[in-house]
């Protein structure tokens, strides 16, 4: 199969790959690009094991075609540290425990930085709904909850 | 598969027109994708909407506003007038999914794909927003109630894109809710859902109303009984119980592994009563 030519932004780098057009995103990502950090755990929208920002908005890299990143700017979980410089919510999600096996940490991690750069101070309730779409097996999400309220506040500065 | 992106909605139906085999729109992808990846359906070609300029804004007309095909709920739900006007049809288009698929999914997808627990649909319904459709042989509009025709299956003809839906302007003192019921609080299918919009006079009698009723039955349905419990009432308990009964009487669903027949018939009672509730509040203020 002759495949399509893609290009897009990653992480603020230009970025181009050959794909074929039944690869989503998340195929690309990890198969093509080597930015494992998104993870497959359903491949059908329920897990948010794969969320990645496409022009700032929260989406599964598994419900995309990797043909549609044309002209658009992904950020995956590769671009939220700096350098060796953990975000502050890695550095929480750290000091909380907020995870054990660690397959839904960079989606959560992806669909946090999102929720706080849109809403810098949310009420727990607030962050419950917005992860929803964020299953995690492992903690039963409190340490995740307690540690996102721990960035935000650290985020405002407080 | 070929997978197209034009950029204007008469190239998108030349492209859908000319295909011989199975041809989709592609505009949030939510549903499309996962019935892909399942092999539920092989198309042969995609044609994404979403670099269609025209299709991507939310534009006031007529006292009312217009929604282009490939705009998103989160969009939708970030348009201040837009869900000060529709507060019911806004709050059914946000409750797909999770903030994720909210991302991307549209009012339009959802409508299109025709299943019967789609959430905007009975909001969409009562709301009586008409969807524009564009095809091979030109435009036309229809109510969204006679968009899906069978579980999975629209009245669409081949060729055909839905460009956009009009929720038309409403008088003063109009409210509209909508409410599903789910077995959890978030990311799970409709087991009843109710949309209800309703209009008052100055001295609080309901003057129309629309009820539109989902996952009771293979398609969602405009239940005109109901509405006429409300009309001419107050909206007092004994329109209420009308309701309810007049809603209870419409379901023709299934047993499935969330609800049976029985549970569904009832909580639709339940909730059309409680969704009147907060549109007739809505419609005081
Ligand atoms: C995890 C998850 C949770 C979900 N939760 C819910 C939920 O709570 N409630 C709910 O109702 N749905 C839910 N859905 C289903 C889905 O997200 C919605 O139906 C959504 O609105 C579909 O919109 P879309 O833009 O993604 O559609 P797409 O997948 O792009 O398209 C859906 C169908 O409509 C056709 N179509 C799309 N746009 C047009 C157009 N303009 N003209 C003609 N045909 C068109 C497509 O060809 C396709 O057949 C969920 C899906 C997932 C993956
Ligand atoms: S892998 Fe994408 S949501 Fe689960
Ligand atoms: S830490 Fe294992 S799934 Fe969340």
């Amino acid at each position: 199969m002759s495949g399509t030519h893609v290009s897009t932004t990653i992480n603020g780098d230009a970025v181009e790959y050959v794909c074929d057009v039944e690869e989503t995103l998340l195929d690309v990502l990890r198969n093509r690009l080597g930015l494992t950090g998104a993870k497959e755990g359903c491949s059908t929208g329920d897990c948010g094991a794969c969320s990645v920002t496409v022009d700032g908005r929260l989406t599964c890299s598994c419900l995309m075609l990797a043909v549609e990143a044309e002209g658009h700017e992904i950020g995956t979980i590769e671009g939220v540290a700096n350098g060796s410089e953990l975000h502050p919510i890695q550095q929480k999600i750290l000091d909380h425990a907020a995870l054990q096996c660690g397959v839904c940490t960079p989606g959560v991690v992806v669909a946090v930085k999102a929720l706080l750069e849109k809403n810098p101070d949310p009420t727990e309730t607030e962050v419950r709904y917005w992860l929803a779409g964020n299953l995690c097996r492992c903690t039963g999400y409190d340490k995740i909850i307690r540690a996102v309220m721990d960035a935000a506040s650290e985020m405002r500065g407080s | 598969m070929r997978y197209e992106a034009p950029d204007t909605i008469d190239a998108a139906i030349a492209i859908l027109a000319a295909e011989d085999g199975i041809a989709r729109v592609l505009a949030g992808g939510t549903d499309l994708l996962v019935q892909i990846r399942s092999d539920m359906i092989e198309p042969d070609l995609v044609v994404d909407i979403k670099n269609i300029n025209s299709m991507r804004s939310i534009t006031p007309e007529n006292g009312g506003y217009r929604i282009g095909g490939a705009v998103s709920c989160a969009e939708m739900g970030e348009h201040a007038d837009l869900c000060a006007q529709w507060p019911g049809v806004v709050e059914a288009a946000e409750l797909i999914g999770s903030t994720q698929v909210q991302g991307r999914a549209t009012m339009t997808g959802n409508l299109c794909n025709c299943g019967p627990a789609a959430d905007s649909v009975p909001a969409m319904v009562a709301a009586e927003a008409i969807a524009t459709i564009v095809g091979p042989n030109g435009r036309r509009d229809i109510p969204v109630e006679d968009m899906p025709v069978a579980p999975g299956k629209s009245s669409l003809t081949k060729g055909e894109i839905v460009e956009s839906v009009f929720l038309p302007a409403r008088p003063e003192r109009s409210g509209d809710a909508y409410l599903r019921f789910i077995p959890r609080t978030e990311m799970d299918i409709a087991v009843v859902g109710v949309g209800i919009s309703l209009t008052l006079d100055g001295h609080g009698t309901c003057t129309h109303a629309r009820v539109g009723l989902g996952a009771v039955a293979a398609t969602v349905l405009l239940v005109d009984d109901a509405a006429k419990a409300l009309i001419g009432t107050r909206v007092d308990d004994a329109a209420l119980d009308k309701l309810a009964a007049a809603t209870s009487a419409a379901c023709k669903p299934i047993n499935d592994k969330r609800g049976t027949i029985e549970f569904r018939t009832k909580v639709a009672g339940v909730l059309a009563q409680r969704v009147a509730k907060i549109a007739l509040d809505r419609a005081g203020k």
